[in-house]
């Protein structure tokens, strides 16, 4: 989690669990000790006899434990054998949230304590289902969809990364403001300042949340080319609004900064997704960053000659 | 099959001669990328992969090979000012 203030720790301590009267022959689900997500799996799962082995993730949720390798096979084997889940249990059969398989080798986990490890279904809803059926999953419920609800519920995580960043920007307009002939007073400077802070965090807006929810129906396939689309749409309508009254140069400025603004907070939301590939990024970026830090300098190089010229 | 990232980029390589057919890489993918018929494995979907690396992990004939990372800009920014790359550190949040 990327919260940028703070990275939230909540955890619960690693072990095995009961839930209701589990006995020998009831399942083990393997989890993380990240606690939203094991408050979430204990409510789903309320009425039921079975065991939860929480893996020490750190707090972290089984997505990103996996990929860390916390949430993965020594972990896991240490935890079986400290627990001693061979004798509390007669099968030897655990069942492992899908999306931990990228930190789990399961036939190394088979080979060193016996368990043979079950993928469950992503989602926790999916559990009840899922164990009524005997440990079987659907395809359907095999595939991760990155739906339109589960974009906005990510959203509000890149506006809050972006606060120091933003806070930088708002200043550095507001010094901008100040370089004016007319004489110095506060209230000049912030009215100076206002449409440009605007229409910045309509442009923070734009990459960080319009284009991330719309983001299938945005043409292309690289984030920060989805955003630019809409920063340039934001720059358009700021510079018939906000910036209607401005010289050419800060025009020009306008459109060459807000698009790349946006086309960078976009860029940032890859973090986010389900299904951006590291060397898809990585290409996306080697032509990105420059072209973005091009369009930036340029237009800010602009914007402060059109201030003395 | 919903949104693909960029084309032709990922590095997921499959040696059909190891495979053993077992069904595990089709079992732990999240996208749908490999399938299991008549004909063998194959990649049904190359682009729609992420390099999560849970397949080629899975793998027990070593058939499945993937550079694993995470598809994140913030990620790979550190690792650009940073001397040794950072294992594999994902800023997602699913469940
Ligand atoms: S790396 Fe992940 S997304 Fe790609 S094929 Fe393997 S399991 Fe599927
Ligand atoms: S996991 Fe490996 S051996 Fe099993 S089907 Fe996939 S490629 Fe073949």
């Amino acid at each position: 989690m990327r919260w940028g203030i703070r990275r939230m720790h909540y955890s619960v301590p690693a072990g095995l669990y009961a839930i209701g009267q589990p006995t020998h022959e009831s399942p083990v689900l393997v989890t993380a000790n990240y606690k939203l997500s094991f408050d979430l799996l204990r409510r789903e799962l309320s009425g039921k006899d079975l065991w939860l082995l929480v893996l020490e993730t750190f707090g972290i949720n089984v997505w990103c434990a996996a990929g860390k390798g916390t949430f993965g096979t020594a972990e896991l084997v240490s935890r079986i054998q400290k627990v001693e889940l061979d004798k509390v249990v007669n099968h030897r059969t655990i069942v492992l949230p899908q999306l931990g398989a990228s930190g789990v080798a399961a036939h190394r986990v088979r080979k060193a304590t016996g368990f043979r490890v079950k993928y469950g279904p992503i989602r926790a809803c999916d559990l009840p289902l899922f164990l009524k059926n005997g440990l079987k999953t659907s395809e359907e419920n095999r595939r991760i969809k990155f739906t339109f609800r589960d974009r906005l519920v990510l959203t509000p995580m890149e506006l809050v990364g972006a606060w120091k960043i933003s806070l930088v920007v708002l200043l550095l307009l507001f010094i901008l403001g100040g370089l004016s002939e007319q004489e110095f007073s506060l209230q000049g400077v912030l009215s100076r300042s206002l449409s440009p802070g605007l229409i910045y965090l309509g442009a923070l807006l734009v990459g960080s949340f319009i284009t991330p929810i719309l983001l299938p129906w945005i043409p292309g396939r690289a984030f920060s080319l989805k955003g630019a689309q809409l920063g340039l749409l934001w720059a358009f309508a700021a510079s018939i609004t906000l910036a209607s009254a401005w010289s050419v140069g800060s025009i020009i400025a306008l459109f060459l900064i807000v698009p790349a603004i946006a086309a960078y907070f976009a860029m940032n939301f890859t973090g986010c997704s389900t299904f951006t590939s590291l060397s898809g990024v990585q290409k996306e970026m080697r032509i990105a960053v420059p072209v973005i830090i091009l369009s930036i300098v340029t237009g800010g190089v602009t914007l402060v000659l059109g201030k003395f010229l | 099959m919903g949104l693909q990232y960029l084309r032709d980029v990922v590095t997921l390589e499959l040696d059909r001669d190891k495979c053993t057919l077992c069904g595990m890489c089709t079992n732990v993918c999240v996208h749908g990328v490999l399938a299991v018929d008549d004909n063998g494995i194959h990649i049904l979907e190359r682009d729609a992969c992420m390099e999560c690396g849970a397949c080629a992990m899975n793998c027990p004939a070593e058939a499945v090979t993937v550079r694993a990372g995470v598809g994140c800009a913030w990620a790979i920014f550190r690792d650009w000012f940073r001397k040794q790359p950072t294992a594999n550190n994902r800023q997602q949040v699913v469940i």
